[in-house]
């Protein structure tokens, strides 16, 4: 196993570039999940760690050595496709075993060491089906055998679970989770699904538009976005967004702030690093974030639109100050459509974001810790 | 009646006739070759005399005989196999790995050389005789089964290039990058996993190249004017004198020269009809 370097690499197709400047350290056995929206340049950067794509500029280092000039075969990682990518005219046992053909093992070792992963993923049974013979499932727990069975520097994963249904990608989620922790092994783990990536993930890294935006634990990420985007893309049902103006307000001497909504009502929070009275912001607000109060006087007033009964939960569509909102709530309400209700903001959980560089404000009250990498 | 029973005999009624129909398709397709096969054992002395027959009331080997001890027949047939023999393998290799670069990778001029080998496409051959004539001539490639290899190599490289690239771009590129990852270099990724798995294709190429080859009577005549040289098409021919048609040596020669054709399709018909790349990724 080993740690990976990413510094400064960029990729441009000609004139376009997908990778502005990548800076990234992976620590030996951590579990690294890159997610975005599609576009964003996460699998170009895993495919240039793997080797399948070039590195326009700067350096890709495995264990300290730089390897921007190595074939994909000599630079010791394993790769789990989406499409899983078995070899079709080859049995399980031959598609598992054959990069430890290709590098020469004997043959008593190979048996060995296929026999043990098959044990592992459960695939005994199945070593001399061809994969056509195999569903999905069974199809993508080959792909993982096959990258298991080498015992590589590092695991990279694209995507692997998105070809599965729901209930079969929950259940990969865990078992790939479980499996790093048998082996430690170094992981980069490549999805759009912001739930795998907060389920899976060691450490987040948010990409954007060739951009990384943060990097950090899944609840870092989640509690303290760095900027709109990442606050918007990570969670489900998504953060609520009320565009308004920062206010200072003082309460018995305590300093104050709230945020002005556009139909004129005040949602206080925590005075932010940065921001001065009347700075257009923006107010991010988790749905669970969100209360409906009984008592008129301590909320705003909202207009149902629709009521998401989720089994667990319930999600309660409104309006408010004229932009669409979702509170979250373990009740089971029965609101009507179109009644009013009132809401208030949970101030100490609610982010304020600057509207133009839609870069976090942080509370005053909550140490500097530096965002990004 | 029943439902059932009605349905029975609607499905009855809609099978027999789709039967009927590809029925009807076969006996048009194969009824040439079955009055080759019939004129080829018709005695010549009632070939005329008899009328239009399904079979002739008595039959003879005596054509066949004829073809083959007696003609030039098997010296042009055993050209025939050289050139199209070899004219298919050069052809295929050469098509298999334009082909693979085409539909992996995107480099300079790429377009520009695929608009110039469609164009080479577009022209009637009859126009292309006299200047290829005059560039082999001076080469000592006229007259010689290696001038017509070259010249029916470069004729079906283009579309044996379209088609294998068509099948290269239904194997996912996937494979190669596992196999890659695994530990081949690119070529020995194509080597080992891409080429099986285009089998079918290249089956199907090698095939087309064949019979185009094999069936080429144009250039084969005009290039080449010795006996030594000549292929079967060719050779054909010589069974029309000034005067008169043999026509039951011509047919027996042409069963004879449809038996490597049949022969090639047979050894690759089960690449044909494989679908090798079932399960390779999400079915």
């Amino acid at each position: 196993m080993a740690s990976i370097e990413i510094a400064n690499a960029r990729k441009s197709y000609g004139a376009v570039d997908v990778l502005h400047g990548i800076n990234l350290n992976i620590s030996d056995g951590e579990f690294i999940v890159l997610v975005g929206p599609s576009g964003c340049g996460k699998s170009t950067l895993l495919r240039m760690i793997a080797g399948l794509e070039d590195i326009t500029s700067g350096d890709i280092s495995i264990a300290g050595d730089v390897i921007n000039d190595l074939q994909p075969k000599d630079r010791d990682i394993a790769m789990v496709f989406q499409s899983y990518a078995l070899y079709p005219h080859m049995s399980v046992a031959e598609n598992m075993s054959y990069a430890l053909k290709l590098r020469k093992t004997a043959k008593d070792k190979i048996a060995d060491a296929i026999g043990n992963v098959a044990d592992i993923l459960g695939l005994s049974a199945l070593l001399e089906r061809r994969p056509k013979a195999l569903s999905g499932g069974q199809r993508q727990r080959v792909a993982m055998g096959r990258a298991i069975v080498r015992k590589p520097q590092a695991f990279l994963f694209d995507e692997p679970l998105s070809n599965l249904d729901a209930r079969l990608r929950e259940q990969m989620r865990t078992e790939i989770r479980k499996l790093h922790h048998r082996l430690g092994a170094t992981s980069v783990y490549v999805t759009h699904d912001q739930i795998e990536a907060m389920t899976m993930a060691d450490r987040i890294v948010a990409m954007h538009d060739g951009i990384i935006q943060q990097v950090g634990s899944p609840v870092e990420i989640y509690d303290r976005p760095a900027n709109i985007f990442v606050a918007s893309f990570i969670g489900s049902p998504a953060m609520n967004f009320l565009e308004g103006a920062y206010e200072t307000t003082a309460d018995n001497g305590d300093q104050g702030a709230g945020i002005r909504l556009s139909d004129g009502s005040l949602v206080p929070v925590l005075p932010a690093q940065g921001a001065s009275t009347n700075q257009p912001v923006t107010l991010g607000a988790r749905p669970e974030h969100i209360t409906i109060v009984q008592d008129a006087a301590n909320g705003l007033p909202a207009r149902v639109d629709l009521i998401e009964p989720m089994g667990l939960s319930t999600l309660v569509h409104a309006t408010l100050a004229g932009k669409p909102i979702k509170i979250f709530t373990m009740d089971r309400p029965d609101y009507a459509v179109d009644s009013f209700i009132h809401v208030a903001f949970d101030m100490e959980k609610v982010h304020v974001f600057d509207s133009s560089s839609e870069l976090r404000l942080p509370p005053l009250t909550e140490p500097h810790t530096g965002h990004s990498d | 009646m029943t439902l059932t029973g009605h349905t029975t005999t609607r499905k009855m009624l809609y099978w027999g006739s789709h039967y009927l129909m590809i029925a009807a398709f076969v006996l048009f397709a194969l009824f040439p070759l079955y009055w080759l096969l019939k004129v080829s054992v018709t005695p010549n002395d009632i070939l005329y005399t008899e009328g239009v027959r399904m079979w002739p009331s008595r039959t003879t080997w005596e054509n066949y005989t004829f073809v083959l001890t007696q003609s030039n027949f098997p010296h042009y047939f055993m050209n025939s196999v050289i050139v199209a023999g070899t004219t298919a393998a050069v052809t295929t290799v050469i098509a298999a790995l334009t082909g693979y670069a085409f539909s992996r990778f995107a480099f300079r001029g790429k377009v520009i050389i695929v608009a110039l080998m469609l164009i080479t496409q577009m022209f009637p051959l009859v126009m292309l005789i006299a200047p290829i004539f005059k560039i082999l001539a001076p080469l000592g490639l006229t007259d010689s089964l290696t001038g017509l290899i070259i010249v029916y190599t470069a004729f079906n490289v283009p579309f044996a290039t379209f088609l294998m690239q068509s099948f290269f771009d239904g194997i996912p590129k996937d494979l190669e990058e596992a196999a890659m990852i695994d530990g081949n270099t690119r070529f020995e990724a194509f080597r080992a996993i891409i080429l099986p798995l285009t089998l079918p294709g290249v089956a199907a190429t090698l095939g087309f190249v064949f019979t185009a080859a094999w069936s080429e009577l144009l250039f084969a005549l005009m290039l080449v004017s010795s006996e030594s040289a000549s292929t079967f098409p060719v050779g054909l021919l010589s069974f029309v004198s000034k005067f008169s048609v043999d026509f039951g040596q011509m047919m027996a020669a042409g069963v004879l020269a449809l038996i490597p054709a049949c022969l090639f399709f047979l050894l690759i018909q089960r690449y044909l009809v494989q679908g090798l790349t079932a399960g390779a990724v999400k079915g």
